[in-house]
């Protein structure tokens, strides 16, 4: 251990500033959280106040669950960004193999097309799009909107997993080929195994976005049986009223399958983040 | 019959020419070493036989056929890597049998040939551990096996004992020598250790800037060099040069003469002052400047000879090499 580490003094400001921080970034969750347990005017009168036996209601979350079907959007939510995950890794780190292993003519220019999405928003193209899904029949789907994701997570994935590709040793590879792998085998077995932390972050990285997404909800699939919680919970703020009550429930439901998500990929995560330090 | 032909074989990486009109023959049962300095083409030579790159031009035979078409699995070869190359996610018998199962071996030939080389390697207490719970040697030893169990005609090592320490080096190069008896297969040797490449070859190919300068056995290539370049590359300490100028007057080619070849004498031809001494119990090497030339003697046993001191060195006129301007063996 060094000896920044074990000094005593070092390792209490390391654990205040980290402390303070985890407080800075819990707080509005926390108020988020507490706020959805209470009526509606001690949330204003008292926002920072814990619900008590006078404050305490769960009318909001019975809003929430009479209003709408709000497990059909928690369901859509989950499986547009589960399923926009999976392709976003799969033809990312494909596409990344690909890239960082074959020598081809146009590797380089090919590279950086696909990393160019990185620079340019996707939703410049949102009226293009919306012409090309209504061409296709998709809008109204769930498909219109997991298209859309993955092409807008690929750039990034791209260009951060063929990164970390190139460092996967040749070595191995090349074992495989003497050992008569197949190059999906030895892309499956061998390669994705290690860049799994890199995964993990590509992950997280797109997951948050797609999950609060609005934008693409609200216009690619906007109806009733393919709405998204994000776009599902706008309809309790009005113009005019909201129901603050119900979005805060609302929210705090929402958290939930992200914060589980979260915790699957962060161990990963983590790894990814110290792989180059540690070892 | 030869285990591996090489014809004019070149490689290029775009503009890059690495390998340049190899020709080579190795009989079977041939233990070749390949040596040169760091980037003269040696691994990518290695990888053009394990069909891992596609040669540029020229044709490759293994065991009589030609193989530039035929994909690395099906060459009948096994490759030992420098860094082991290990597969992480399997056991050390998962290792070992994973190239068996890809050939569609049937189990009771697996788990003998896996029993057999484990037994040869004495692996039979780690079969159940992964890469990551071996230590160094161990998992060198694992590499070995993966190649041993296919029974290739041809096994290819690339510098395979570089990440191993001293003691552990010069036990598996034993190994692997005795393995080479054992088997009675031919191998390719990839090294850039001196010792290594003398005690384990029959055949040594000295290679440069993707060429071939020689190739031979090792006491040929050490006493008969063919340039300037082998003559320097082989033996250690390596051999001085010097313009012959200083021993015979107007003589301009250059002087080839082994350390061990040059001894104390009271009217030797060359005066130099020593710089730095070496006693090594058995041998004493004595660096010297000789003008502006370093040299190196290489004294048997033990010598009082003291840094500054100027010394007058002698040597056997028939033991010293020739060479004209180019690096060319004159005689
Ligand atoms: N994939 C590649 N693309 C371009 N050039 C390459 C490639 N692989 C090798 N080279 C070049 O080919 C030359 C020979 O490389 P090689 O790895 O065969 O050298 P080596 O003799 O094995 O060296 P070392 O002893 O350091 O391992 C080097 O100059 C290297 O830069
Ligand atoms: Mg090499």
């Amino acid at each position: 251990m060094n000896k920044a580490r074990s000094n005593p003094l070092n390792t209490a400001m390391m654990h205040g500033a980290l402390i303070v921080y985890t407080l800075i970034a819990l707080f509005p969750v926390f108020v988020i959280l507490i706020n959805s347990f209470k009526e509606r005017r001690s949330i204003f009168r008292e926002p920072l106040a814990l619900p008590n036996s006078e404050s305490f209601s769960t009318i909001g979350y019975e809003t929430v669950m009479q209003q709408g079907d709000f497990f059909l959007y928690f369901q859509n939510s989950m499986i547009v960004t589960v399923a926009s995950l999976f392709f976003v890794l799969l033809f990312g780190a494909m596409a990344a193999y690909a890239l960082s292993e074959y020598r081809f003519k146009g590797n380089m220019l090919m590279g950086l097309y696909l990393a160019l999405g990185i620079m340019i928003p996707i939703r410049i193209g949102t009226v293009a799009i919306l012409e090309m899904m209504v061409a296709t029949g998709l809008v109204n789907t769930l498909w219109a909107l997991i298209l859309v994701y993955t092409a807008q997570g690929l750039p990034l994935a791209v260009f951060i997993l063929s990164e970390f590709m190139r460092q996967v040793s040749d070595d191995l590879k090349n074992a495989g080929r003497i050992d008569g792998l197949s190059e999906y085998t030895i892309f499956f077995r061998l390669v994705l195994p290690l860049v799994r932390p890199a995964m993990a972050t590509v992950a997280v990285f797109n997951m948050i976005p797609i999950w609060n997404d609005l934008w693409f909800p609200l216009i690619l699939a906007p109806a009733e049986e393919t709405k998204t919680l994000t776009l599902g919970s706008q309809v309790f703020i009005g113009q005019f009223v909201t129901d603050w009550n119900a979005v805060l429930s609302a929210l705090s439901m929402a958290i939930l399958p992200v914060l589980v998500l979260y915790v699957i990929f962060s161990r990963q995560l983590i790894r990814g983040i110290t792989s180059g330090a540690v070892k | 019959m030869t285990a591996l032909s090489l014809k004019n074989v070149n490689k290029s990486f775009g503009d890059v020419h690495v390998l340049k009109d190899i020709n080579l023959d190795v009989d079977e049962g041939e233990f070749v070493v390949f040596v040169g300095p760091s980037g003269c083409g040696k691994s990518t030579l290695l990888r053009v036989i394990a069909g891992l790159e596609d040669a540029t031009s020229g044709e490759i035979r293994i065991g009589g056929d030609v193989v530039n078409l035929t994909p690395p699995s099906k060459r009948g070869i096994a490759m030992v890597f420098q860094s082991y190359a290990l597969y992480p996610h399997l056991n050390v018998r998962g290792n070992m049998t994973l190239a068996l199962k890809q050939e569609g071996q049937s189990k009771s030939v697996i788990e003998e040939r896996v029993q057999k080389a484990s037994r040869m390697l004495n692996l039979e207490p780690y079969l159940e551990r992964y890469p990551s719970e071996l230590s160094g040697g161990q998992r060198q030893r694992v590499a070995i096996g993966r190649a041993i169990v296919r029974e290739p005609e041809l096994f290819l090592f690339d510098e395979p004992l570089s990440n191993l320490d001293a003691a552990l080096r010069m036990n598996t190069r034993i190994e692997i020598a005795a393995l080479h008896k054992q088997l009675g297969a031919s191998m390719i040797y990839v090294t850039h250790d001196q010792t290594e490449a003398m005690t384990l070859a029959d055949k040594i190919v000295v290679l440069r800037d993707g060429r071939v300068e020689q190739f031979g056995s090792p006491m040929e290539l050490y006493n008969n060099p063919a340039n300037q370049f082998v003559a320097g590359f082989l033996g250690s300490p390596s051999m001085n040069f010097f313009p012959a100028g200083l021993v015979s007057e107007g003589d301009d080619r250059t002087m080839g003469v082994r350390p061990e070849d040059l001894f104390i004498a009271e009217d030797g031809l060359l005066s130099a002052r020593v710089s730095h001494v070496e006693k090594l119990g058995g041998d004493t090497n004595v660096i010297a400047r000789l003008n502006d030339h370093q040299i190196t003697a290489r004294l048997f046993g033990q010598h009082s000879v003291e840094e500054g001191e100027e010394l007058r060195l002698s040597f056997n006129p028939q033991s010293a090499y020739h060479f004209d301007q180019q690096g060319a063996r004159l005689y």
